[in-house]
C-alpha cells in the first residue's frame, strides 16, 4: 500500500503543491486501494479510472505549467452515487435507474470539476437514500472496514467506508436524516451536515428536498472543513440555496478554541436506549471539552420526542412525489407487462413493480397515503407543526448554549440482517441526527472513541443554522485533545486497514 | 330519450349557471422553471433541459418575468395580489408531465378575489367575478400515431414531446356565474373574448385562439331556478374558439336539461367538445376521488412580491379595453349602437382618425364598404390590403368634393386591386366629379330626347319620376357627376 494512501486531503495539497508527488500518483495510488480491498468492502458502486487520471494529468500539467490552482486540486474524491455525473453512471442505488448516464453534473460536481479534484468513483448507498444500513442498495450492501460483517451505516455507507477502508481521502455525501452523520459514527470518519441550504442540492436526486442536504465525508476535521469550503456557496439554480458569503472553515478548525464557549447536551438525545459504551465515549469526550475550558449545560428539546414521527411523514410523503418521475418514460429502467395491452399507465407500472426495491416502496405508500385527501391535516399537517416545535426547541436550546451535542447514534455498527425485517429499529438509528434535518440546522460527527465492543462511537456537535463555523471550532478542538489522548488517529490507532502503515 | 332539447324550452325550464377556467400561455422568453426557449413549435423536444424533463436531481427556478405577467394580469382584473403565495404540486401521473407531478399554485395563489364587467351584443355590461388567478407550468404534448385518427385507445404507440412542457400559465377562474340566464352562452364568449383583448393590451401573451395560447374549460350546470342550490357540473374541456365556447354552453345546457327533464341526473365528468357535430361527449369521470395529494412544492420558497414593485406594476398598467372604449366614444362622439358597430374595428378607426379622417367617415366606411369587402373575401380587416392612412386619404378627397360617394367607392376598389394610394387610382382611372355644366347639359339633353314619357308625366308633376332620368345621366357619364347637379339642371331644362 502506497503511503499516499491514508494521508490527509490537506497533507495531500501540500505535497502536490510542494510538486513533491503529482495528482496522477495521487489518484494512481487510491485506485490501486480500491482495486485491492473495495472486493471486500464493495464501497464503490464503480469507479471511473480513466477519466480520473485524465483529470489529474490536466492539473498536474496545469500545475507545471505555474498556473494558480484551488488548495485541493489533484485530490481524488469519490461521490455518492445519488448526486448526478455527466456520463458517468449514476443509479442511487436503484434498479431503476441502472444504466442511467447523465446529461448534466450536479453543481458539487461542477465545483468539484473547477477545483481540480478527480473524480475516482461513484459511492454505494440504499436505494434513493433510503436506509441506515445500505443493505437497501440493489446492488448488494457495503461492508464495514472495521468489521466487515457489520453495517457501514446508512444510506452513505459507501462513502464513510471508502474514506474509512482509505479508497479516497474525501467523499461526497447526502444527509436527509443522519445519512452523512451516522456513517461517519458508525466507521470512525468525519461527517458534515451543512446548513440547508449552505451547499446547492442541484444534481442531488431528491429523496426529501426540504430534508436533504449535501456534505463532506472524510477522515479529519479539517479535510471536512476545506472540502465544505469547495462544495459551499450560492447557487441560482437551486431556489433554496442561500445567498450569503462562505466563511473560512479551516480557519475555525486551525483556530479552534473553546474557552468560554457553552456547550449544550441535550437531555433527550442520550440516556435509555443508547448503548453503554457509546454513553461512556460521549461523556469521556465531553470531559475533555470542559477541561479545555468550555462550559457545559444541559438542555431539554421536548419536541425532540416527536422528531422520528414527524420525519416518517415528511420524508416519506416528498419522496413519494419526488420518486414519481421514474416511470419508465424518459430514462432508466423500461418494462413493458408480460402480457394484456401495453398502455402507458400498465408500463409505469410494470417499470416501478419491478425497479423499486421493497424499503423504497414501503415509503411511497406510507406518503401517498399520508398526502391524500382527508388525511393531509392529520399527518402531513401535524407533522409541518412538530417541525416548528423542534425548530423552537432549537431556538430556546441555542439561547442557552453555544453548539449542542449527543451521541450521534444510540448504538455502535450492527450485524447485517439485524435490523433488515424490524423497519422501526432501522429507523430508531437516526433518532439524533433527524432533528437537524427537520430544523435545517447543521450537524457533524466526528469520532470519540471505541465502545465496549471496539466499535467505534459518533460524537455529533450542531448547530444554529448559518453558524457551521461554531461546530467546526468545537469538534476542531475535540479531535486534537482525543488524538493527544489516543497518541494517533482512531483508524490508524485501532489497525482498522490492518496496520500496514 | 332526445339527447338534447330544444334551447328556449331548456333556458325555460332549468336556470344555468357558469364556471370558467382560462388558462392563458405567457410569452416569455423561458419556461416558467427552467432556462429553455419558450416559442411556437420547433423540432419535437428540442426546447428542453434537465429541469423541462424532469431528470433526476434537477430543480425548478421560478421565472421572474412570469410572476410580473401574473400580477399584471391579476391587477387588470382587479384582484388582491397575494402578500405571500406558494408554489404547490398536483400530483398525478401522465407521460406528458415529465415529473409526474404539475407544479402549480394550490390554496395561496398569486392573485384573487377580482371582477370582469364584459360587454354583451345589445351593450349591456355583465360582471363576471373572478375567485383566483394562478400560476402553472404547461405540460407537453401527445401525439398518437396509427389506429383512429390519433385516438389513445387505437393508437399502436405515441410520441411526447416536451418542447411545451414548462411553458408559463395563468390559470384564471371564476366564481360560479349566475343571472345570465339564456344568454350564458353569449356571456361565456364575451368573458373568454374580453379576457382575450386585456392579454393583449397587457402585452403577456400573443393570445392566439388557434395555437392554444389561451384555452378554456367551461364548466356548465342547470338548477331549477335562480333560488336553487346549484346543480351537478360538467366540465368541458379545450375550447378554443369563441363561437365554439358559445356553442359548447349552448349544447350543453340542451343536454343536461333533456336529462333532467326525462328524470335522469348530471354525471359529473369531463366532456369534450366536437367542433364538427357542434356536441360535447363523455370523457374520464370526475369525482372528488380523484386526488391530486397537493402539497407545497419544497423546491421553491413562497413568493412575495415588493409591495412598492406592484405599486410599479399597477402604475404602469395600459388603459384596459373597457376603459378604453368609454374614453373614444366620448373622444368620438359615438351613440351606444355606433360605438358597438364600431367594435370590431376599433383600432382601424382610430389610427385613420389619427391620419386626419372624422371618426364618424372612419367608422362609416370601415364598418361599410371595407366589411362588406372582407366579408366576401373572408378576411379580417387588418387583412385587407389597404391602410387606415389610404382610408383618411379617402375622406379628405370626398370632403374636398373631388370624389363624390359612389367614386369614392370605385377608388377604394383600385386601391384594394393594389394601384395604390387613392390620389394615384384617381389619377389612373381618371376619375373626376364633372362640374362644368357643359357636358352635363349634352348628356341631360340626350336623355330627355330619349325619354318623352318620362318627361311627360314630369311636366304633369310627377317630380320625384326625375330620379330616372338623374340615373341614366349618371351612368351616361359614368357615375363622374354630382347628382345633386343633374337634378337641379334637369329641372330648370324641364321648367319644373
Amino acid at each position: 500500500m502506497s503511503t499516499l494512501v491514508g494521508t490527509t486531503a490537506a497533507e495531500l495539497a501540500r505535497l502536490l503543491a510542494a510538486r513533491e508527488v503529482s495528482s496522477v500518483e495521487v489518484t494512481r495510488a487510491h485506485l490501486d486501494r480500491i482495486a485491492e480491498v473495495d472486493g471486500e468492502i464493495h464501497a464503490h458502486l464503480r469507479t471511473a479510472a480513466a477519466e480520473a487520471l485524465a483529470a489529474a494529468e490536466r492539473v498536474d500539467a496545469a500545475r507545471s505549467r505555474g498556473e494558480g490552482l484551488p488548495l485541493l486540486a489533484g485530490v481524488p474524491i469519490s461521490v455518492k452515487d445519488n448526486v448526478v455525473t455527466r456520463g458517468l453512471e449514476t443509479t442511487a442505488g436503484s434498479r431503476i435507474l441502472e444504466g442511467w448516464i447523465p446529461p448534466y453534473d450536479a453543481t458539487v460536481v461542477t465545483r468539484l470539476r473547477a477545483a481540480g479534484m478527480p473524480i475516482l468513483g461513484k459511492t454505494n448507498l440504499d436505494e434513493f437514500a433510503m436506509g441506515s444500513s445500505t443493505e437497501h442498495s440493489a446492488f448488494g450492501p457495503t461492508r464495514n472496514p472495521w468489521d466487515t460483517g457489520r453495517i457501514p451505516g446508512g444510506s452513505g455507507g459507501g462513502s464513510a467506508a471508502a474514506v474509512a477502508s482509505l479508497q479516497a481521502p474525501l467523499a461526497i455525501g447526502s444527509d436527509t436524516g443522519g445519512s452523512i452523520r451516522q456513517p461517519g459514527a458508525v466507521t470512525g470518519t468525519v461527517g458534515v451536515k451543512p446548513t440547508y441550504g449552505g451547499v446547492s442540492r442541484y444534481g442531488l436526486i431528491a429523496l426529501a428536498s426540504s430534508l436533504d442536504q449535501i456534505g463532506p465525508v472524510a477522515r479529519t476535521v479539517e479535510d471536512a472543513a476545506l472540502l465544505h469550503e469547495v462544495l459551499a456557496g450560492h447557487d441560482p439554480l437551486d431556489s433554496t440555496s442561500l445567498d450569503a458569503p462562505v466563511p473560512s472553515f479551516s480557519a475555525a478548525v486551525r483556530d479552534a478554541d473553546v474557552a468560554g464557549m457553552r456547550i449544550g447536551v441535550v437531555r433527550e438525545l442520550g440516556g435509555e436506549g443508547y448503548q453503554e459504551g457509546v454513553r461512556a465515549s460521549f461523556e469521556t469526550a465531553l470531559g475533555l471539552l470542559a477541561d479545555a475550558g468550555a462550559e457545559i449545560v444541559e438542555v431539554s428539546c421536548p419536541s425532540f420526542d416527536y422528531a422520528l414521527a414527524a420525519y416518517y411523514l415528511i420524508l416519506p410523503a416528498e419522496a413519494s412525489s419526488n420518486l414519481a418521475r421514474f416511470d419508465g418514460m424518459r430514462f432508466g429502467l423500461r418494462i413493458e407487462p408480460s402480457d394484456g395491452p401495453v398502455t402507458a399507465e400498465r408500463v409505469m407500472a410494470a417499470t416501478r413493480g419491478a425497479g423499486f426495491g421493497d424499503e423504497v416502496k414501503r415509503r411511497i405508500i406510507l406518503g401517498t397515503h399520508a398526502l391524500s385527501a382527508g388525511y393531509f391535516d392529520a399527518y402531513y399537517g401535524s407533522a409541518q407543526k412538530v417541525r416548528t416545535l423542534i425548530q423552537r426547541d432549537f431556538a430556546a436550546a441555542f439561547e442557552r448554549a453555544d453548539v449542542l451535542v449527543s451521541p450521534t447514534a444510540p448504538t455502535t455498527a450492527f450485524r447485517f440482517g439485524e435490523k433488515l425485517d424490524d423497519p422501526l429499529a432501522m429507523y430508531l438509528n437516526d433518532i439524533a441526527t433527524i432533528p437537524a434535518n427537520l430544523a435545517g440546522t447543521p450537524g457533524m460527527s466526528l469520532p470519540s472513541g471505541v465502545s465496549e465492543d471496539g466499535l467505534p462511537v459518533g460524537f455529533q456537535v450542531l448547530a444554529p443554522a448559518h453558524e457551521d463555523e461554531r461546530m467546526y471550532r468545537v469538534s476542531g478542538v475535540l479531535e486534537r485533545l482525543l488524538e493527544e489522548r489516543w497518541g494517533g488517529r482512531l483508524l490508524d490507532v485501532h489497525g482498522v486497514n490492518g496496520g500496514a502503515r | 330519450m332526445n339527447d338534447v332539447v330544444d334551447y328556449e324550452e331548456a333556458v325555460a325550464a332549468f336556470d344555468p349557471v357558469l364556471g370558467i377556467e382560462v388558462h392563458v400561455e405567457l410569452g416569455t422568453r423561458t419556461k416558467m422553471f427552467d432556462g429553455a426557449p419558450v416559442a411556437f413549435g420547433g423540432e419535437p423536444n428540442s426546447r428542453v433541459t434537465p429541469v423541462s424533463l424532469g431528470l433526476p436531481g434537477s430543480l425548478p427556478k421560478v421565472n421572474r418575468a412570469a410572476v410580473e405577467s401574473a400580477i399584471r394580469i391579476g391587477l387588470a382584473l382587479g384582484c388582491e395580489i397575494a402578500e405571500s403565495s406558494r408554489f404547490a404540486r398536483k400530483n398525478y401521473f401522465y407521460p406528458d408531465m415529465p415529473k409526474n407531478f404539475q407544479t402549480s399554485q394550490y390554496d395561496e395563489p398569486i392573485a384573487r378575489d377580482g371582477h370582469l364587467d364584459v360587454e354583451l351584443a345589445d351593450g349591456t355590461l355583465f360582471r363576471v367575478e373572478i375567485e383566483r388567478a394562478h400560476m402553472e407550468e404547461d405540460a407537453g404534448k401527445n401525439t398518437h400515431v396509427g389506429g383512429d385518427a390519433g385516438r389513445i385507445h387505437s393508437a399502436e404507440y405515441s410520441l411526447v414531446d416536451y418542447n411545451r412542457a414548462g411553458v408559463p400559465l395563468v390559470e384564471i377562474v371564476t366564481r360560479p356565474i349566475t343571472g345570465a340566464g339564456a344568454r350564458a352562452p353569449e356571456v361565456a364568449a364575451a368573458y373568454v373574448q374580453t379576457l382575450r383583448d386585456i392579454f393583449r393590451v397587457l402585452d403577456v401573451s400573443e393570445a392566439r385562439m388557434e395555437r392554444g395560447n389561451v384555452r378554456a374549460d367551461v364548466n356548465v350546470s342547470l338548477r331549477p331556478s335562480p333560488e336553487a342550490p346549484l346543480g351537478t357540473r360538467t366540465e368541458t374541456k379545450n375550447v378554443n374558439s369563441f363561437r365554439s365556447i358559445e356553442r359548447a354552453v349552448q349544447y350543453e345546457i340542451t343536454r343536461q336539461a333533456a336529462v333532467l327533464l326525462s328524470g335522469g341526473t348530471v354525471v359529473q365528468e369531463t366532456r369534450h367538445w366536437h367542433e364538427e357535430t357542434g356536441e360535447t361527449s363523455p370523457g374520464r369521470v370526475k369525482s372528488d376521488a380523484e386526488d391530486y395529494r397537493y402539497f407545497p412544492e419544497p423546491d421553491l420558497m413562497p413568493i412575495v412580491p415588493d409591495r412598492a414593485w406592484i405599486e410599479e406594476l399597477r402604475a404602469r398598467l395600459p388603459e384596459l379595453p373597457a376603459a378604453r372604449r368609454r374614453r373614444l366614444q366620448a373622444e368620438w362622439g359615438f351613440s351606444d349602437l355606433e360605438m358597438r358597430d364600431a367594435a370590431g374595428a376599433l383600432d382601424l378607426i382610430v389610427e385613420t382618425v389619427a391620419a386626419g379622417a372624422a371618426p364618424a367617415a372612419a367608422r362609416k366606411w370601415w364598418t361599410g364598404e371595407l366589411a362588406r369587402v372582407a366579408n366576401s373575401r373572408g378576411a379580417t380587416l387588418e387583412e385587407l390590403p389597404v391602410t387606415p392612412v389610404q382610408v383618411a386619404q379617402l375622406v379628405a378627397l370626398v370632403d374636398a368634393g373631388e370624389l363624390t360617394e359612389r367614386l369614392a367607392r370605385q377608388v377604394l376598389d383600385g386601391v384594394l386591386a393594389g394601384e395604390g394610394d387613392p390620389a394615384d387610382v384617381l389619377a389612373t382611372r381618371g376619375l373626376r366629379v364633372v362640374s362644368d355644366d357643359g357636358p352635363l347639359l349634352a348628356a341631360i339633353d340626350d336623355v330627355i330626347a330619349a325619354n318623352p314619357d318620362i318627361v311627360e308625366r314630369i311636366r304633369a308633376g310627377r317630380v320625384q319620376a326625375t330620379g330616372a332620368l338623374v340615373g341614366s345621366v349618371m351612368k351616361a357619364t359614368r357615375g363622374q357627376a354630382d347628382a345633386g347637379r343633374v337634378k337641379e339642371l334637369i329641372a330648370s331644362r324641364l321648367g319644373v
